[in-house]
């Protein structure tokens, strides 16, 4: 649940007395032009940005107080792809996963069609396969909220197809997404956040 | 939480290995700065032993201070920073985590090359035992002031000038300690009070620059 | 709000600072006039360092203040990170290069005293040595609250820096005269005595408080700058986002 958000950035207001409430098994889409603050709310409700006013609650608790639940219950996938080119796939994608207390990497891998690059380096990635395994997290360490910044960015139909059938399972167990879109992606009934081009 | 501490400790490790680059290019810059002594000085053997432990740990203080732009930077430039600041663990828990693989990819590598350039400088052998105690008390504080100047500059273009002209003063302290050891050894004297006081730094960074350094991570998530 | 938050609020600042400015920039120049005036013409020379000793009226009321600019940035600092005060940040920015002058002015008249004193321009004295570290310490913050594009980033990183070193202060200034006290004999010269004659203390005195006003004069004045740069940029915005 979101309380009145406000967010400034380089003194320049993106939004402000933004609230919403999203419960089991919702999912927000954000809708606006480049800069309206669609990557900036997604990490003001990671807690990555502090809020320039208003609060984020995580099931009735201020997110600030008690940071550490919170970001257990939290899968974010931002821009970048955090991967490190001499690690392999599996060796990235377990690291993140044991850190967000995950488990098992080889089926999340089979999740998203990376089962045959678990070895490589990821060096060697192309920017969709990259970014299938920045999205493998989402299985590997399987958190109640998921905050998705542009993820349907660089993938092919079949990827396409595969993250939409994931963010449908994860919702039907009673998951919430918060995704970042200017593409069309159809994941089924829905809220919409319009995000303006500002003042 | 220890798990977790492993597990980012173990990871940066086997990044920097991995690279290998950044522990060789420290060990090399540390023997190829305490080699040009002799050149600059001349080639007089007591004179050069007189000099010997202040210059090793010129050295070394350059040495660490030239691998730190790395410390977060890579972390910070493709994204990996957010997430480790979503992790469970705390930030200055994760400060510390980092850092300790710095020290152990960079500053053990340095004490291990210790020795070879005390024989090249003539050190006497009675102060090498002091030399090396004093070294690894007094680079762990190093690396713990490093990680403040670079959690800093974070995003800041060309960093690394930088995070020399903001750590080289904060380790004044250490310098003196470690370099007043090794003279008290080699003049026969106890060697406990500097060492005793380079602990004492030690403590002092360890609870003084998770808390900064975190800071400083945390004020880089912001942009 | 507290009268703290009051007081801090810009509007407020710009109003009592515009009387404020003039009575600090009056004292200032009214106590160093007459300070140097009593300091250089009507106070006795020393017994035993001569004329030479009048250099002090400048140099311990420049290094006093060298020490006083970096506590006031390190309160000023905390203020800050604790009460997100954003005046505060600026006062700690104003105030630095301040300092940072000070700390230049005690170590050239340092080494001026030295020069007739030790027969050398530099000594490696404890003082003087911490005195250096210190002005290193400023322009390390003065870099790095300059070297981000986002200048209230760089507040930020450059208030914990200032935290941080005021913190190291103490232990450099006891590290370095250890450092001392080990390479030296205790046979150089202290630059000022336990003991000092009411008509060396006046002028002495009435430095450090001139000294202390000018410090007030010129923060308030950069920081009504600093004030009104804000307001101009913010203006900018706007017209850009009209146009």
């Amino acid at each position: 649940m979101v309380e009145g958000l406000a967010c400034v950035r380089s003194e320049r207001e993106l939004f402000r007395d933004l609230s919403f409430r999203l419960g089991s098994g919702a999912a927000l889409v954000l809708r606006g032009p480049n800069g309206a603050g669609k990557s900036s709310l997604l990490r003001v409700l990671a807690g990555l940005l502090p809020a320039a006013g208003g609060r984020v609650l995580w099931d009735g608790v201020d997110t600030t107080d008690r940071p550490g639940t919170f970001h257990r219950a939290l899968c974010y996938v931002g821009h970048q792809d955090a991967l490190k080119p001499t690690m392999t796939v599996a060796e990235n994608l377990g690291f993140w996963a044991g850190l967000g207390g995950g488990g098992e990497v080889a089926p999340a891998l089979r999740a998203l069609g990376l089962a045959a690059l678990a070895s490589l380096p990821t060096g060697i990635l192309s920017a969709g396969q990259r970014r299938r395994l920045n999205l493998a997290r989402l299985v590997a360490a399987p958190s109640r909220l998921w905050l998705l910044d542009e993820p349907t960015v660089t993938l092919d139909s079949g990827a396409l197809d595969r993250l939409t059938d994931l963010v449908r399972r994860h919702r039907d167990g009673g998951g919430i997404v918060v995704a970042a879109t200017h593409a069309d992606w159809n994941i089924g009934a829905c809220d919409r956040l319009d995000l303006g081009a500002g003042p | 939480m220890t798990g977790a501490f492993l597990a980012i400790v173990g990871r940066d490790l086997r990044l920097a290995f991995r690279r290998g680059g950044d522990t060789g290019s420290v060990v090399a810059f540390f023997v190829i700065t305490v080699t040009l002594f002799p050149f600059g000085v001349g080639p007089e053997p007591n004179l050069i032993a007189r000099i010997a432990p202040g210059v090793l740990w010129v050295a070394a203080l350059l040495a660490a201070t030239l691998s730190l732009d790395r410390l977060f930077r890579a972390d910070h430039e493709d994204g990996s920073l957010d997430l480790l600041a979503l992790s469970p663990l705390p930030l200055e828990v994760l400060v510390l985590a980092k850092t300790l693989a710095h020290w152990l990819a960079t500053g053990v590598p340095l004490l291990v090359a210790t020795p070879l350039l005390a024989l090249l400088l003539n050190l006497p052998l009675q102060g090498w035992g002091v030399l090396l105690a004093a070294l690894a008390l007094g680079t762990p504080s190093l690396s713990l002031l490093g990680a403040i100047g670079a959690a800093l500059t974070l995003g800041v273009r060309r960093g690394g000038v930088l995070v020399a002209l903001l750590v080289l003063p904060l380790a004044v302290p250490v310098l003196i300690f470690g370099v007043a050891a090794v003279d008290a050894a080699l003049m026969g004297l106890p060697a406990t009070t500097p060492l005793m006081a380079l602990g004492g730094l030690l403590l002092a960074a360890l609870v003084l620059a998770p808390w900064a350094a975190a800071a400083g991570v945390r004020l880089s998530l912001e942009s | 709000m507290s009268w703290w938050h009051r007081l801090a609020s810009p509007t407020r600042f710009m109003s009592y600072s515009a009387w404020v400015l003039p009575i600090a920039g009056w004292l200032a120049a009214g106590c160093i006039g007459v300070g140097l005036a009593l300091g250089l013409f009507a106070s006795p020379a020393d017994y035993q360092q001569g004329e030479t000793v009048r250099i002090m009226y400048v140099h311990v009321p420049a290094a006093w203040m060298a020490l006083f600019c970096y506590s006031a940035m390190a309160a000023s600092s905390a203020g800050y990170l604790i009460w997100k005060q954003p005046l505060a940040e600026l006062a700690t920015r104003a105030t630095a290069p301040v300092g940072a002058c000070f700390t230049a002015i005690a170590l050239v008249s340092g080494s001026l005293w030295g020069q007739p004193m030790w027969g050398t321009w530099w000594v490696w004295d404890a003082r003087l040595t911490s005195a250096l570290v210190l002005f290193f310490l400023y322009l390390g913050y003065m870099a790095l609250a300059e070297a981000f594009d986002d200048p209230t980033r760089g507040g930020k990183a450059a208030s914990i820096l200032a935290l941080v070193g005021f913190v190291n202060v103490p232990i450099v200034k006891f590290s370095v005269d250890w450092w001392n006290t080990l390479h030296q004999p205790a046979s150089v010269v202290k630059l000022d005595g336990p003991a000092i004659d009411p008509a060396m203390l006046v002028p002495l005195l009435l430095m450090a408080a001139g000294f202390t006003f000018y410090a007030v004069a010129v923060v308030i004045l950069r920081l009504r700058a600093m004030v009104l740069e804000r307001k101009i940029q913010a203006l900018q915005r706007q017209l850009a986002e009209a146009r």
